[in-house]
C-alpha cells in the first residue's frame, strides 16, 4: 500500500509503523530459529519416547529463570535452547513498548511518553518474577 | 502415540489457532487451551503455559503486518495496555487461588457473553461525531477499509478502559489473551470499526500476555517440548490469516468471530460440569 495516502494525526506514523512492524518480525524470527534449533536436538533425543503431560509435575529449576535459561541453552541442551527462544519471544512485545518510548520521547510527546512509562513499569513489576 | 508424532500433531492443531487467532483478534490461547486439553489430555497449567506462548507468537507475528499496513490503532492500543497490564497482574494471582474447574467455567461465561453479543452486532459502526477525551489522546484515525481509507472517531474511553481491565485479569486468570472482551470493548464500547478492533487487540494481546508470562515461568507452566510445536504451527498459521483479514468482508469476519467463541464456550462450560478438569 501507498504509505503516503494514510492520512494519519502525526506526519511520521508510517514511518513508526514501519518499523514497530520491523521490531516484531526480527523478535519472531531470532525466537523461532532458537526454536527450531533447539527442537530438531529434543526430537532427536527424546522423540521416540512418550509425551508426559497428562499430570502436572512442573519445569526444573533450571527451565524457571533467566540465570538457569542460558547456563542450560549454553550447554547446548535441547531443552535450554528452546526455553530461550522463548524468552526471546516474550521480550519481543517488551522491546516493542520500550521502542514506542523512544519514539514519544524524540517527538516531545509527554502525554503518550507517560502512557508508555506506565506500561513499561507494570511489565518490569510482573517480569521480575523470572529475573 | 511418541513424541515425534505428538509435535507433529500438536503443530497441525496450532497452525489453526494460529490463523483462527490472527484473523479474529482473539490470540492463538482460544484455539490451544481447548485442543490441548480436550483432545490431548494435557494438564491445563501445561495448557495456559502454552497458550501464553501461542497468543505472544500471534500477537507479534501478525501484528508487525497489521501495524505496518495501518489497520491497528497504536494509540489505543498503548493507552488501554494500562488497563490490560494492571488486569493479568492481579488475575495471575488470582489463578494460584482458584481451581482450574472454577476457572474452566468463568473461561466459559466470558465467551459465552461474548459470543452472544457479537452476534447481535454483525454491522459495521456508523460514522460518529469526535469524542473530546478522544481528541485529547489523539486517538482518532483511519484505517484501509475494502472501499479506501475510512476515518473514524474513538468513543467512550474510560467505559472501554474498565471492560480492559477485566479482560486483562481474565488473561492472567487463563492464559488467553482474552481477546474476545477487547475486541468486544473496542467494538461495542468505544464504536471502533470491527478490522481496527480486531487489529488493535491483535496488537494488544502479546503486551497482555508478556505481563504474565514471566510470573508463569517462574511457576514452571511452560514446558520447552510442548511450546515446540505450539510456537512454529502458530507462526505459519497466523501468516496466513492475516492476509485473510485484510481481504475480508467485516460481517463475514464478524459472523467467524462470533461462531469461533461460541463453540469454545459450549466446550468448556460443557467440560467443567462433566468435571474434566
Amino acid at each position: 500500500m501507498d504509505t503516503a495516502q494514510k492520512d494519519k494525526s502525526t506526519p511520521n506514523t508510517a514511518l513508526i509503523e514501519a518499523w514497530i512492524g520491523n521490531i516484531l518480525k526480527v523478535g519472531v524470527a531470532i525466537s523461532a530459529g532458537l526454536i527450531s534449533l533447539g527442537g530438531i536436538l529434543y526430537l532427536n533425543k527424546y522423540g521416540l519416547t512418550g509425551p508426559g503431560y497428562a499430570t502436572f509435575k512442573g519445569e526444573p529449576e533450571q527451565l524457571k529463570d533467566i540465570h538457569g535459561i542460558l547456563t542450560s541453552a549454553l550447554s547446548f541442551h535441547s531443552r535450554g535452547i528452546i526455553q530461550l527462544g522463548l524468552l526471546c519471544l516474550i521480550a519481543t512485545p517488551i522491546m516493542r513498548v520500550l521502542f514506542s518510548l523512544g519514539i514519544y520521547i524524540k517527538q516531545k510527546d509527554a502525554l503518550y511518553c507517560l502512557i508508555t512509562s506506565i506500561v513499561l513499569g507494570l511489565l518490569t513489576y510482573s517480569l521480575m518474577y523470572i529475573k | 502415540m511418541n513424541t515425534i508424532e505428538f509435535t507433529l500433531l500438536v503443530g497441525s492443531g496450532s497452525i489453526l489457532a494460529g490463523f483462527v487467532g490472527a484473523l479474529t483478534g482473539l490470540g492463538g490461547g482460544i484455539v490451544i487451551v481447548p485442543l490441548l486439553t480436550l483432545v490431548f489430555g494435557v494438564d491445563i497449567r501445561y495448557a495456559i503455559g502454552a497458550s501464553l506462548v501461542s497468543v505472544i507468537a500471534t500477537s507479534s507475528s501478525a501484528a508487525s503486518a497489521y501495524v505496518k499496513e495501518g489497520f491497528s490503532n497504536l494509540r489505543v492500543g498503548m493507552f488501554l495496555e494500562i488497563a490490560t497490564t494492571i488486569g493479568a497482574l492481579s488475575g495471575a494471582f488470582l489463578a494460584m487461588l482458584l481451581a482450574p474447574r472454577f476457572i474452566a467455567v468463568i473461561f466459559g461465561l466470558a465467551l459465552l457473553q461474548s459470543a452472544y453479543s457479537s452476534w447481535q452486532n454483525l454491522k459495521e459502526t456508523p460514522e460518529l461525531k469526535s469524542d473530546r477525551l478522544a481528541q485529547l489522546l489523539n486517538m482518532d484515525s483511519s484505517f484501509p477499509s475494502l472501499t479506501g481509507i475510512r476515518h473514524y472517531h474513538v468513543q467512550n474511553i474510560p467505559g472501554g478502559f474498565l471492560v480492559m481491565l477485566i479482560a486483562g485479569a481474565l488473561s492472567g486468570l487463563l492464559g488467553i489473551g482474552s481477546g474476545a472482551l477487547k475486541v468486544i470493548a473496542m467494538d461495542r464500547i468505544m464504536k471502533i470499526p470491527f478490522k481496527v478492533s480486531t487489529t488493535t487487540s491483535n496488537f494488544m494481546i502479546g503486551v497482555t500476555a508478556a505481563a504474565s508470562a514471566g510470573v508463569y515461568l517462574h511457576r514452571g507452566y511452560i514446558d520447552p517440548g510442548l511450546s515446540l510445536p505450539v510456537m512454529l504451527g502458530v507462526l505459519l498459521g497466523a501468516g496466513t490469516g492475516t492476509h485473510f483479514l485484510m481481504r475480508s468482508k467485516t460481517t463475514s469476519l464478524k459472523i467467524i468471530f462470533s461462531l469461533v467463541i461460541f463453540t469454545i464456550a459450549v466446550e468448556m462450560l460443557f467440560n467443567a460440569i462433566k468435571g474434566k478438569f
